[in-house]
């Protein structure tokens, strides 16, 4: 027993390590976003001298930052929203309903979890341009609500299972459809598994890199992350504004994140852990 | 008359209620259709684009296992898929280390109730929140030999011999991506095994005691046997990360897996393939990135089916 006396104090020092391993690279991002590129080069570990913004200001004068925001923003919120119409429907039939195929259908979409979608990536792309998706923000929606739908319905159908039926029967006897009752009975108490679906496809969405680096290449068309790539192309040798660009790029999950840290582990670890 | 009305009242309600019945097979519609059509039809096309010539993106005869056949012979396709293929398998192995090892350790400390848990939690995690392109852009402004914050820590706590052009040295190229990778992962793992670790029942811990276990028996004895679905969750999860790898490593390094294909993976060697830039030229080999999908889909479904039956079995037998 008495090795743990100081074994204790060497746990403590390795765990606050590797944390602050984990936030110097962010924290570094942010403060350099403050200095010039003259001040990086010269003291790149050094606090900014001055809370300078001007990087930020030519951050947005080389690139539509605000027309990738908002282009990330409508593809959000459009996919979280389809993400989460298509997989209660489809949840609620699959775990309060008892037909025969019902099994196979749940495997069907929990198959898609295990899917290496990007291995498919020839067949989409072609696909895309016969469906005239090219370069539209709804090719970006459709592949993340098909991504989405198979740990979404995962969540929603664990959770549907949970639930007692009175309230549906009640509701069933008194003449309501199935909508109705799924609308009116069912999803209110369904909030936090919603939630949890919600905090998942939202990150995802808002973070992926690789559909938008395939089917958009109208500059007025990117969503943040590929438009940092634009950005890393042409102005790779102006360091402030790369910097300001990394950290606008992040602080809306970084502030999100802060606002509700709890339910974004939990909703992150809970579709690996059922 | 009466009971004729009633009758037929009734059997309007039941043709409605039928009606209502059937609709409910339309609510799983939307979901499958969209999944069927962008998920599940693009890897069966894949697999079928497989068996074809193809010039740019449009396809021309069957040739049958052509494809394949080329890929594993002809070179220099053939070399670069075994290159990119090792340095798969050491991204797999570094990260199941690094990574992996490291998060358990952690948890097991986060577990064992250390003051600030919460706030360890958290920052761990932090790096997952960002986008894969801003972290690999991030640590490439980190890495630059000349004004990357790394070599200048290094040179401040005067282990200027350490300082590297780590991203365009062949030797460290690589490992400093996986390691990036690491940094990015560490904190999911952390919860996964931490909640693995909150699920074992307290009274074990006490059974433990009184049977005179001191702290490493009782992780070897109690804490890993009941961590296995947390250690098979994590494996897999990583198993297939590792072989999909690509975003960070065209973050990084390009499409070209540089330096001198040091740095390629086989998902980069398919979008060179797929989208042009293979072997140098700019032209696209469709026909040979589609064998390529598929040889590396089955290898990711086999070995991941295998090893999830495996741990299940040894499940059962504990």
């Amino acid at each position: 027993m008495n090795h743990t006396i100081w074994t204790r104090p060497f746990y403590y020092v390795f765990a606050f390590l590797i944390a602050s391993i984990s936030i110097y690279p962010i924290l570094l991002m942010i403060l350099s976003s403050f200095k010039t590129s003259a001040e990086i080069f010269t003291s790149p570990l050094s606090l900014p001298k001055t809370f300078n913004l001007d990087t930020y200001r030519n951050l947005l004068e080389m690139i539509p930052f605000t027309t990738y925001f908002m282009n990330s923003v409508f593809v959000s919120v459009i996919s979280v929203l389809l993400i989460l119409i298509t997989s209660s429907l489809a949840a609620f039939y699959i775990a309060r309903f008892t037909f025969v195929w019902n099994n196979i259908i749940f495997f069907f979409f929990l198959m898609g979890m295990m899917l290496p979608i990007k291995l498919g990536i020839v067949p989409l792309f072609i696909l895309m341009k016969d469906l005239n998706l090219l370069n539209s923000l709804w090719s970006l929606i459709f592949m993340y609500v098909a991504t989405g739908i198979p740990l979404s319905i995962l969540i929603l159908t664990g959770f549907f299972r949970t639930m007692p039926r009175e309230l549906e029967e009640a509701a069933r006897i008194d003449g309501a459809g199935n909508l109705r009752i799924l609308w009116n009975v069912v999803l209110p108490l369904m909030r936090p598994a919603l939630g949890t679906v919600m905090i998942i496809q939202f990150i995802q969405s808002w973070n992926d890199f690789f559909f938008p680096l395939i089917f958009i290449t109208d500059d007025l068309r990117k969503t943040i992350p590929v438009g940092m790539l634009s950005l890393f192309g042409e102005y790779s040798a102006d360091w402030g504004a790369l910097f300001a660009g990394l950290t606008l790029a992040s602080l809306p999950m970084i502030v999100l994140f802060f606002i509700a840290s709890k339910q974004f582990m939990e909703g992150l670890t809970q579709g690996a852990i059922k | 008359m009466k009971p004729a009305t009633n009758s037929n009242a009734v059997v309007k309600m039941k043709k409605e209620r039928k009606w209502k019945r059937w609709t409910i097979h339309l609510f799983p519609i939307p979901a499958l259709l969209i999944y069927g059509l962008f998920i599940v039809y693009p890897l069966f096309a894949a697999l079928t684009y497989s068996f074809f010539d193809w010039k740019g993106i449009v396809r021309g005869e069957f040739v049958g296992l052509k494809n394949f056949k080329d890929l594993f012979t002809l070179e220099p396709f053939s070399s670069l898929f075994w290159g990119a293929f090792g340095h798969n398998i050491l991204y797999f192995v570094l990260q199941m280390i690094f990574q992996n090892g490291l998060a358990f350790i952690l948890a097991y400390i986060i577990y064992k109730k250390v003051k600030g848990s919460e706030f360890l939690k958290i920052a761990y995690f932090l790096p997952r929140l960002l986008s894969v392109i801003v972290v690999g852009f991030l640590w490439k402004l980190i890495l630059n030999p000349n004004y990357g914050a790394l070599n200048v820590i290094l040179e401040k706590l005067g282990l200027e011999q350490l300082q590297k052009a780590w991203l365009g040295d062949p030797d460290t190229a690589l490992i400093s991506i996986i390691l990036v990778n690491c940094w990015y992962g560490i904190g999911f793992g952390v919860l996964i095994f931490l909640a693995g670790l909150q699920s074992i029942p307290k009274e074990l811990f006490e059974a433990g005691k009184l049977d005179g276990a001191d702290g490493l028996s009782m992780i070897q004895k109690i804490v890993l046997p009941l961590m296995v679905p947390s250690f098979m969750i994590m494996t897999v999860l990583t198993f297939i990360q590792s072989f999909e790898a690509f975003e960070l490593v065209y973050a990084m390094q390009g499409s070209q897996g540089e330096p001198y294909h040091s740095t390629d993976t086989l998902a980069i060697y398919f979008y060179r393939l797929a989208f042009g830039g293979s072997a140098g030229g700019s032209t696209t080999a469709v026909g040979l990135g589609s064998a390529l999908a598929v040889v590396l889909f089955l290898f990711i479904s086999f070995f991941t089916a295998l090893y999830l039956r495996y741990m299940q079995k040894k499940q059962v037998d504990m």
